[in-house]
């Protein structure tokens, strides 16, 4: 077969559908990746333009030009939409357009789950603008506070499009993390070893897990919060047992992982592009891995330094300073490699390099002000103050930004297959450089000069005109260069220059494909020797469109790839994707109704919608699978490997695995919370405890024996070839138990309105139900698979996911009663 | 360098800059300050430099290409190492200093804040209060106790210490001193909704004599 025919046949197969409407259907990382940094570009585009009436508003004393009404609106959306529709979308939309191609592979590991992310990021995305354009967006600041944020203080629906909007926006950032999470470690092209990934996909990885474990205390606090707000559980009012310092305690629990969580793909980024703009290959790759593994633990005991003046004890704060101080070694240890890079190759001054070394000016003076805030007693002096402000922009825009514009000019050739034409990229980057700095180095300048965060206006006396007129006008030479980097982006898509393949001659795997990148990305899967494959053996895309590779046979007509080891990268099964679906987007929207009917208050419509994404969800899974044994599949190069249905490790097990960390995380955090409150908290002890019910404990302890022993008998008895059934009816039986279980415990329960004990019971108590309802609806979902036929001794895959999920839902079952009911029983 | 220190400390003035200390706590933050903004500047410095000369192929001394020694274990490791434990000790030692203690002669006082005001009482005349109003003796440490009946606030006077959070429930404890009798502006310094902007107040620090006829019921 010529290559030309290969790549018809295979673009026949990986094609979305033509046309706009094809967007709406589209399950391939291609599409979906330029979808999400499309629309992240889009509120980078709207945050900037909230941030030109801030500096407007700012430029001069008394000014008339917006109330503190509309001004509150004015920095609390620029915050959230810089952060969670600008910066975390456009993470995802790069590493899950880019990972693919850079692994060698041809899809993530659950494409319709990227479009699922997608159309919710973009439904919930979609509320918060409604919001604004009608002026009651959120104004509570984009921390949000309570009591501030409470029903008492903002009676209006604008925290609550915060609260919910931002939790539905919330569901892209943990199904992309589950997706990368388990891609890069599962969906590499075989060979590639850990040790041989490029270095982007290890900073995703570790950004990836970060997102996991970051995000759940987060969308915690977001849900307790719109509990206090829509049903009077009192988890933050002070008169009622709650405590507003907990809401800080889980939004930065959050909120500094989130920081690295950005900055990591940023480093990535840098640490991909820099070898390649001074030829030469990364210095010190394992300690760059290491660097970045350890920031991100460290992050993760820093949240307190954003809470240096909320009257923690001297000492407490000390180990949280010390840890602040020390996140900038594994910093320094990446800009040291990075400038060692430059040293040992030749360095070139092409676009995405001016960028990175806007990054290294900019970052380096964020980090040192950062080291500055994190020691405690100068943080007392400028804590909510424009250093800070200014401080966290420099590490944003410097780690974020710039680098960021670094890849858009570093792969714009490969999206595109062009390379520009007009050259306005060089004097937008000095406009964006100078005016970042202008704006920026004099907000520090003013904030040393007394003047708060989040005024709206300020008088002539206070002496500051002059400093916020020079920093009003450097924010607009920003905006204008950033505008210029978009009509650059635009003629580029416009104008036809042709680009050589491989423009920069780099070594990794993304610059193997044709340009503009295919659907399918490679026409047969490359086996990988080294990290740059491409400077080993510069005829590779040659022989990979020629079908040398692995999987080169389209004959199938199915959209294939392969699953390797972890470690060593040995391919293991055979993958056959779902094709073209409306699933994702119908989904997401019923997804949406939910959100909204909690945002309108119109609760008849939630149950409905619940019912509506369960049905949605069995149909999802129901799509995949077969009903006769496969057998082992060949996938050239005279390997065969079992297909996914055939193993004990399908990609559903993995992606469960990552998703239970992101909900043990939410459930570490609830009971964090519980002891938070319980030792810190004013009104507690609570008036009364709630009585421990003998009856729960046995039919718990019965339910968890019944539930994990059905589980191990389901897959055993299946692969004896004596059925699943017995097992799985088993299991159910055992859900059922730890259901009643947690239904006695919560009917023993105080009432969750009256006191912030009751509503941290109802909490534990619901988050358990909704589990063991879960596991039962697995179990029965496998019940109806044995019975139409996807099940046999052979493709027994399915049947090893359920007992993930029933094991989690006993364990986490168990700590509920315990923490209900030890408290009452030792008093 | 004075000189340029001079210009930069008068632009750095104005009644609310804590570039310009009126009491010991301010003080010795703003030596912290220029502690760390020179060696900040210089460190910066460095690693530009460090950038520059990448380009300079002749500058570079071939035995350090591509060394991971010098550029990870020298520059990555030990040099923040060294820089950051030393800082770090700074910061723990003046932050100890500045925490209210027993034994100092200390006067207390209570602050009570709400959208947008504040209320002042005092352990030396009871049943006073001043709202917006703060006095308190010169030259002599003074704790106040901070809280709140709404919102979270924080109370700050830039001129004589750093900040503390007002917070619902709690009661935090901040030693302020002003050396010499004057009024020091003061602000909330905890986004508290629309009334934010205007939402300050005044310390007012008396001598000897002025601060006992104060207590005795004079302004």
């Amino acid at each position: 077969m010529k290559a030309l025919t290969r790549h018809r046949r295979l673009a026949a197969i990986w094609s979305s559908r033509p046309g706009w409407r094809g967007w709406l259907s589209t399950v391939n990382h291609n599409d979906v990746g330029l979808m999400f940094l499309v629309t992240a570009f889009f509120y980078f585009l709207v945050g900037g333009i909230l941030a030109m009436l801030i500096r407007a508003q700012l430029a001069t004393p008394h000014s008339a030009f917006a109330g503190p009404e509309v001004y509150s609106q004015f920095f609390t959306m620029h915050g959230t939409i810089m952060m969670f529709l600008f910066a975390i979308p456009a993470i995802e939309g790069l590493a899950i357009y880019l990972l693919p191609k850079m692994l060698g592979t041809r899809d993530l590991a659950y494409p319709r789950l990227t479009a699922y992310g997608f159309w919710c990021y973009f439904f919930g995305g979609a509320m918060l603008l409604v919001a604004l354009l009608f002026g009651i967006a959120p104004d509570g600041g984009w921390f949000m506070y309570p009591p501030l944020t409470g029903k008492i203080h903002s009676p209006g629906i604008n925290t609550d499009f915060w609260l919910i909007g931002i939790t539905f926006v919330e569901i892209s950032a943990i199904s992309a993390a589950v997706e990368l999470t388990v891609s890069i470690l599962k969906y590499r092209a075989p060979g590639m070893s850990l040790g041989r990934m490029p270095i982007f996909a290890w900073y995703i990885l570790v950004t990836a897990l970060m997102i996991l474990t970051g995000f759940p205390p987060l969308i915690l606090g977001s849900i307790l919060l719109e509990l206090e707000r829509a049903f009077g559980l009192p988890f933050f009012q002070l008169e009622l047992g709650g405590d507003s310092l907990l809401w800080q305690h889980l939004f930065w629990l959050f909120g500094h992982p989130e920081v690295y969580i950005i900055f990591l793909p940023a480093a990535g980024v840098i640490s991909t592009i820099l070898p390649v703009m001074a030829s030469t290959t990364l210095l010190g790759y394992r300690w760059v891995v290491a660097a970045a593994v350890a920031l991100a633990i460290l992050s993760f005991g820093l949240w307190v330094h954003h809470m240096f003046t909320t009257g923690i004890p001297h000492m407490g704060l000390a180990f949280f300073s010390a840890a602040s101080t020390l996140v900038a070694i594994p910093t320094a240890v990446q800009v040291f490699a990075w400038i060692g890079t430059m040293w040992k190759g030749t360095p070139r001054l092409h676009l995405p390099m001016l960028h990175i070394l806007g990054f290294f000016a900019t970052f380096v003076i964020g980090g040192l002000t950062g080291v500055m805030v994190a020691v405690v007693p100068f943080d007392w002096q400028v804590h909510d103050t424009a250093f800070v402000t200014a401080h966290l922009h420099y590490v944003l825009f410097g780690g974020f930004v710039f680098p960021i514009l670094a890849a858009v000019y570093y792969w714009l050739p490969l999206v595109s297959g062009r390379k520009r034409y007009f050259r306005l990229g060089e004097v937008a980057f000095a406009l964006i450089f100078t005016g970042f700095h202008a704006t920026f180095l004099a907000m520090h300048w003013v904030g040393l000069m007394g003047q708060r965060r989040r005024i709206s206006t300020y008088a002539p006396e206070d002496g500051w005109t002059a400093i916020n007129l020079i920093s009003s006008v450097g924010g607009f030479v920003l905006a204008f260069g950033l505008a210029m980097v978009l009509v650059e982006v635009v003629l580029h898509a416009v104008v036809r220059h042709h680009s050589a393949r491989n423009p920069w001659r780099a070594g990794t795997l993304e610059w193997a494909t044709t340009m503009p990148a295919p659907a399918y990305n490679f026409a047969s899967l490359p086996h990988v020797d080294s990290r740059e494959p491409l400077w080993d053996d510069p005829g590779l895309p040659v022989r990979l469109a020629r079908g040398e590779g692995y999987l080169g046979d389209p004959a199938s007509g199915r959209r294939e790839t392969l699953m390797v080891d972890v470690a060593t990268g040995v391919p293991e099964q055979h993958v056959v994707y779902p094709t073209n679906t409306h699933l994702p987007i119908v989904l997401a929207a019923v997804t949406g109704l939910f959100f909204l009917s909690i945002l309108i208050k119109v609760f008849w419509l939630t149950p409905v919608a619940v019912a509506g994404v369960v049905a949605l969800g069995w149909l999802w899974v129901w799509r995949l699978g077969s009903r006769n044994d496969l057998g082992e599949q060949p996938i050239g190069r005279d390997l065969r490997v079992p297909n996914i249905a055939e193993s004990d490790r399908p990609p559903g097990w993995w992606g469960s695995a990552f998703l239970l960390v992101a909900d043990g995380t939410l459930f570490g955090s609830l009971l964090f919370g519980y002891a938070f409150l319980w030792t810190v908290a004013p009104g507690w002890p609570p008036p009364a405890f709630a009585n421990p019910s003998p009856f729960a404990l046995v039919a718990a302890s019965a339910g968890a024996a019944l539930g994990i022993a059905g589980g191990v008998f389901s897959i055993r008895n299946n692969r004896d070839g004596k059925g699943p059934v017995p097992g799985l009816l088993m299991a159910l039986g055992g859900m059922l138990g730890l259901g009643v279980a947690l239904m006695v415990f919560l009917a023993g329960a105080p009432s969750p309105s009256s006191h912030a004990y009751g509503a941290t019971l109802w909490v534990l108590g619901s988050y358990g139900l909704l589990h063991a309802v879960l596991a039962g609806l697995m179990l029965a979902f496998l019940l109806s698979r044995h019975r139409a036929g996807y099940i046999s001794s052979r493709r027994r895959a399915e049947l090893a996911i359920a007992p993930v999920w029933i094991g989690y839902a006993c364990v986490t079952t168990a700590l509920i009663l315990l923490a209900a009911y030890l408290p009452g029983l030792a008093t | 360098m004075s000189v340029t220190t001079g210009i930069v400390l008068s632009g750095c003035a104005g009644p609310l800059s804590p570039l310009e200390p009126g009491g010991p706590a301010a003080r010795s933050i703003a030596t912290l300050w220029w502690v760390m903004l020179t060696a900040s500047v210089a460190i910066f410095a460095l690693v530009m430099v460090l950038v520059a000369l990448a380009w300079r192929a002749a500058a570079k001394p071939a035995a350090q290409n591509g060394s991971e020694q010098v550029w990870i274990m020298g520059l990555g490791l030990a040099f923040p190492v060294a820089v950051l434990l030393s800082l770090l000790a700074y910061g723990l030692w003046l932050g100890e200093r500045l925490l209210p203690r027993d034994g100092a002669d200390a006067a207390s006082v209570q602050a009570e804040a709400r959208r947008w005001s504040w209320a002042f009482s005092y352990d030396d005349a009871p049943g006073r209060i001043t709202e917006d109003v703060l006095h308190i003796p010169a030259g002599r440490p003074v704790d106040v106790a901070i809280t709140t009946v709404d919102v979270i606030h924080s109370f700050w006077v830039p001129r004589l210490a750093g900040k503390l959070d007002a917070i619902p429930g709690h009661v935090n404890v901040l030693r302020i001193e002003a050396d010499v009798p004057g009024t020091y502006a003061g602000l909330s310094s905890e986004f508290s909704g629309p009334g934010y902007d205007r939402h300050a107040f005044t310390v007012v620090a008396h001598g000897p004599d002025d601060w006992q006829a104060f207590l005795e019921g004079g302004e």
